[in-house]
């Protein structure tokens, strides 16, 4: 049963003809062909395909694409604009804070959310606010200073 | 590489079986091919497998190993992956080094079967030790046979040429120079040195033991990089396989008819197989769930708790890789005896990007995309299930999400190739979570026996060691100890058939996080009995210079105070040793004694790792070692009933996070003069043990079975 549902990712407007059971993760993946979010594990517990719907972090493998209807989406792709790094992107790099990569879009569009939310979040604001995404190769302790490094402002944008 | 252990240097084509005799065993390793001899007749088979792997050694032109492209680029050939361990950054390194390019001219072209030397795969903590070397060396007579080609194209004899920046110029004028480009204009260079050239000292360095920021940084950070799974080619299908619920199970009766009802799927039988195809992925797993089967599964009684007596049950009877002196006259000389048993219990490799793979079928020929460790391994398993020879089958690897030693195995290559001969299209298999877990070839549950021994005066006058089922790296002893025995029964990952309910395999320092969990506590345990201070007592039965060095560096840097143990402070230390790399570990950790809780609070962690490539690369190796290893010491178990895991999902197998995270120092000991070691994995092997000897030191009860749950602990402080 599909349906003509439209949103915007990444600034951008789409239109798809798409079941509106679909799970969002799977229409950027596949339809929309945006890969750099991740399916982890299914189930909302590892945060691999977390992307920000109006400014606010959802699992994307537990978000029906019927749920986005309207709303503006953004993807690790859509983070920098023309070109340029943002801000976490470059402090992800200057900290070296990831290492397999896997884990690292859901990482920075959480840690994006969470800065929007709260831009300048304590070091205990980041651990809790990063804690249910999960790094199996134990890249935190840099990715809480990178986070940290932009929340101080020594990271802007490019 | 070590050229005499090479026993047909320079062959080229695939020699046949008939090569081989028949008692000779070749085992190919990275670093060489060594000789086995078989007690029994080898098989067809095995002459079989020989006769395709014996060709496959490192070669020895360096053109193998690089390239210098037209625009100046140099591309960097190795077998070799990259999961996270960092090597695309300092295989780089070293390259650049010895070449005279910079760091960043250099392209690293990884695990593509049809570009790269043949590499045995990404796993010991090898890539450094042991295809450093020869990449180092192709870089260096690259660089002399660059020279010999400007001195002709100068006329400037070769003693007046140096080089930098990949450029040669004229010591005495620099103006007049040549590029590497302008001298190769982007052809292979066949011209070789009759004399290898040495490899640079490490005073000549430039990059190599420089702290370098990964290089594939911006391609992750940006979502750019791709992996298995992010590979599209025209007309793909998704495919999802029917997984029994547990291992040993049998189908019984399956129903299709509500599968094959999803608009545009495609439904394969075949054999034991059974898949659903779609060209979205979720619409293949929906019309999984819609699969109605019947399966029967084996009685079985075993679960996590019986695991060890069972273990312990069908245990092979041992063999002894260590001894010396008399046990007899080690207990005779006992002031005190210790018999203790530790446990562990299986763990997940879990890496966040669970086993993926493409393969796409051209006529005769096969491409594959696969999140593999062993990509050569990936091209003989596929090739042989689609009856091709290996040559027509080129496996590619794109970045892997985490390893760990779990992507050794690949069954999900052979599965999508199986199923893109079937179907006759390209096909992903990309295993679920719960697949991931169930499919693991988790570490193993093993047991640790160790009888022990302290004369008056303190010292250790007997050490009696029986590993069970762990396997063998890391469970000899490295102190001084006259009277001792180590036996290993049963190897990690090739037990005898009923001896796991389910696949075991080799899990990031195989063996070692159990061996070295075991001995440590023991010392401690003994160190206590001596009322000495866990350090000293380590001190005091170490004859080896250098694990003197970095206990005493660390001890240091850690700000450790001697004092006997349990002193109330939470203060742990443990040592080992792992892919010839020196590990000092020490921990504070709170325990609360009401929920058992463990907050680990601070770790440094120190390594003697010789001659270090990367700093920057070992340290985040080190950190993230000291982070995965508290999942296995404090959570990380699998349940399960028979071959049926109960875990399956991150929601019960919790691996470690944010709100975990100890402060974490690193210290490593640049020792400049002793050939670099392994990086990936040795600090992982001492954080059950350091954090085990924190616990009693804060509260004078012993967990002797990992993960020390808050069960665990709270069952120790009602013992005491």
């Amino acid at each position: 049963m599909k349906e003509k549902i439209q949103f915007k990712v990444n600034d951008r407007p789409v239109e798809l003809d798409v079941d509106p059971n679909r799970m969002l993760l799977w229409v950027l993946r596949t339809d929309l062909g945006l890969t750099g979010t991740k399916y982890g594990c299914g189930q909302s517990h590892c945060g691999a395909c977390t992307v920000l719907v109006n400014n606010g972090a959802v699992r994307s493998c537990q978000t029906p694409v019927k749920d986005v209807r309207g709303q503006e989406v953004l993807t690790i792709e859509g983070l920098g604009s023309n070109g340029r790094l943002h801000p976490l992107q470059k402090a992800f790099m200057a900290q070296d804070a990831l290492q397999c990569g896997f884990c690292t879009p859901g990482m920075i569009m959480n840690a994006h959310a969470l800065l929007l939310k709260n831009p300048r979040p304590s070091p205990t604001e980041i651990l809790e606010g990063m804690d249910d995404n999960l790094c199996r190769c134990g890249s935190h302790t840099r990715i809480v200073r990178a986070i940290q490094a932009v929340a101080e402002g020594k990271e802007r944008r490019a | 590489m070590k050229k005499g252990q090479d026993l047909k240097p320079g062959s080229k084509g695939k020699p046949s079986a008939g090569d081989v005799t028949r008692r000779e065993f070749l085992k190919i390793t990275g670093s060489g091919i060594f000789v086995f001899f078989m007690l029994g007749d080898a098989s067809l088979l095995v002459q079989d497998s020989l006769a395709r792997r014996v060709s496959k050694a490192l070669p020895h032109d360096f053109n193998a190993f690089l390239r210098i492209q037209e625009d100046g680029r140099v591309s960097c050939y190795t077998g070799k992956i990259e999961m996270g361990q960092g090597v695309i950054t300092s295989l780089a390194q070293m390259l650049a080094d010895e070449l005279d390019v910079s760091h960043e001219a250099v392209d690293m072209v990884m695990g593509d079967t049809d570009l790269c030397p043949w590499d045995m795969g990404t796993f010991g903590s090898r890539t450094t030790r042991f295809f450093g070397p020869p990449l180092r060396a192709a870089g260096a007579e690259a660089r002399g046979v660059l020279l010999e080609l400007a001195a002709e194209h100068l006329k400037i004899p070769v003693e007046r040429l140096a080089t930098a920046s990949g450029m040669v110029f004229d010591k005495r004028d620099t103006k007049s120079r040549v590029s590497y480009a302008q001298l190769t204009r982007g052809k292979r260079i066949d011209r070789h040195l009759s004399e290898p050239p040495a490899l640079k000292k490490p005073s000549e360095f430039k990059i190599m033991n420089r702290p370098a920021l990964r290089t594939d940084a911006l391609e992750k950070v940006t979502g750019r990089a791709k992996y298995a799974g992010d590979i599209r080619v025209p007309g793909m299908l998704y495919a999802k396989i029917l997984r029994l619920p547990s291992h040993g199970a049998r189908l019984i009766d399956v129903d299709l008819s509500r599968a094959e009802r999803v608009p545009g799927i495609r439904v394969v039988l075949d054999g034991d197989l059974i898949a659903v195809l779609h060209e979205y992925p979720d619409v293949a797993e929906e019309a999984l769930s819609q699969i109605q089967a019947k399966f029967q599964s084996p009685e079985s009684g075993l679960d996590e708790k019986n695991i060890f007596d069972h273990l312990l049950r069908v245990a092979p009877q041992g063999e002894v890789v260590a001894r010396n002196g008399h046990l007899q006259k080690g207990e005779l000389a006992a002031k005190t005896v210790f018999e203790k048993t530790y446990l562990d219990g299986y763990v997940a490799h879990a890496p966040i990007e669970p086993h993926t793979a493409m393969v796409k079928m051209e006529g005769k020929r096969a491409t594959v995309w696969a999140s593999a460790q062993t990509p050569f391994r990936v091209q003989s398993e596929v090739a042989a299930e689609l009856g091709l020879p290996e040559e027509n089958v080129r496996v590619i690897s794109p970045y892997v999400g985490g390893g760990f030693g779990g992507k050794t195995r690949n069954l999900q290559a052979v599965e999508a190739a199986r199923l893109a001969k079937l179907s006759g299209r390209p096909v992903q298999v990309a295993w679920s979570r719960e697949e991931e877990f169930f499919n693991d070839t988790f570490r193993p549950a093993a047991v640790v026996k160790i009888k022990s021994a302290i004369t008056e005066g303190g010292r250790i006058s007997l050490w009696d060691y029986h590993v069970y089922f762990a396997g063998q790296r890391g469970s000899e002893h490295f102190y001084d100890i006259p009277n001792h025995r180590t036996m290993i029964h049963g190897s990690g990952w090739r037990a005898a058939p009923g001896s796991h309910p389910f696949a075991t395999g080799a899990w990031r320092a195989p063996a070692n996080n159990t061996n070295t969990f075991a001995r440590e506590s023991q010392m401690d345990i003994m160190a206590a009995k001596a009322a000495m201070d866990p350090l000293e007592f380590r001190m005091k039965h170490l004859g080896n210079g250098k694990m003197k060095r970095l206990l005493k560096a660390a001890a240091e840097r850690f700000g450790w105070r001697p004092a006997r143990a349990p002193s109330g402070r939470g203060y742990g230390v443990a040592c080992g040793t792992d892919a010839g790399t020196l590990v000092a570990t020490m921990a504070e950790v709170r325990v609360d004694r009401e929920t058992g809780q463990v907050r680990v609070k601070r770790v440094l962690c120190g390594q003697d790792m010789g001659l270090c490539i990367n700093p920057e690369g070992a340290r985040i190796q080190m950190e993230g070692c000291v982070t995965m290893g508290l999942g296995y010491a404090l959570k990380e178990d699998i349940h399960f009933r028979g071959g049926k895991i109960l875990d399956l999902n991150f929601d019960t197998y919790e691996i470690p996070r944010f709100s975990w995270l100890p402060g974490i120092e690193t210290l490593i000991i640049d020792d400049q003069n002793a050939s670099p070691q392994g990086g990936g994995e040795p600090a992982i092997i001492t954080m059950g043990a350091v954090i085990a000897n924190a616990i009693f030191d804060a509260l004078r009860v012993r967990v002797f079975q990992l993960p020390m749950t808050p069960e665990r602990i709270k069952e120790a402080l009602g013992a005491a």
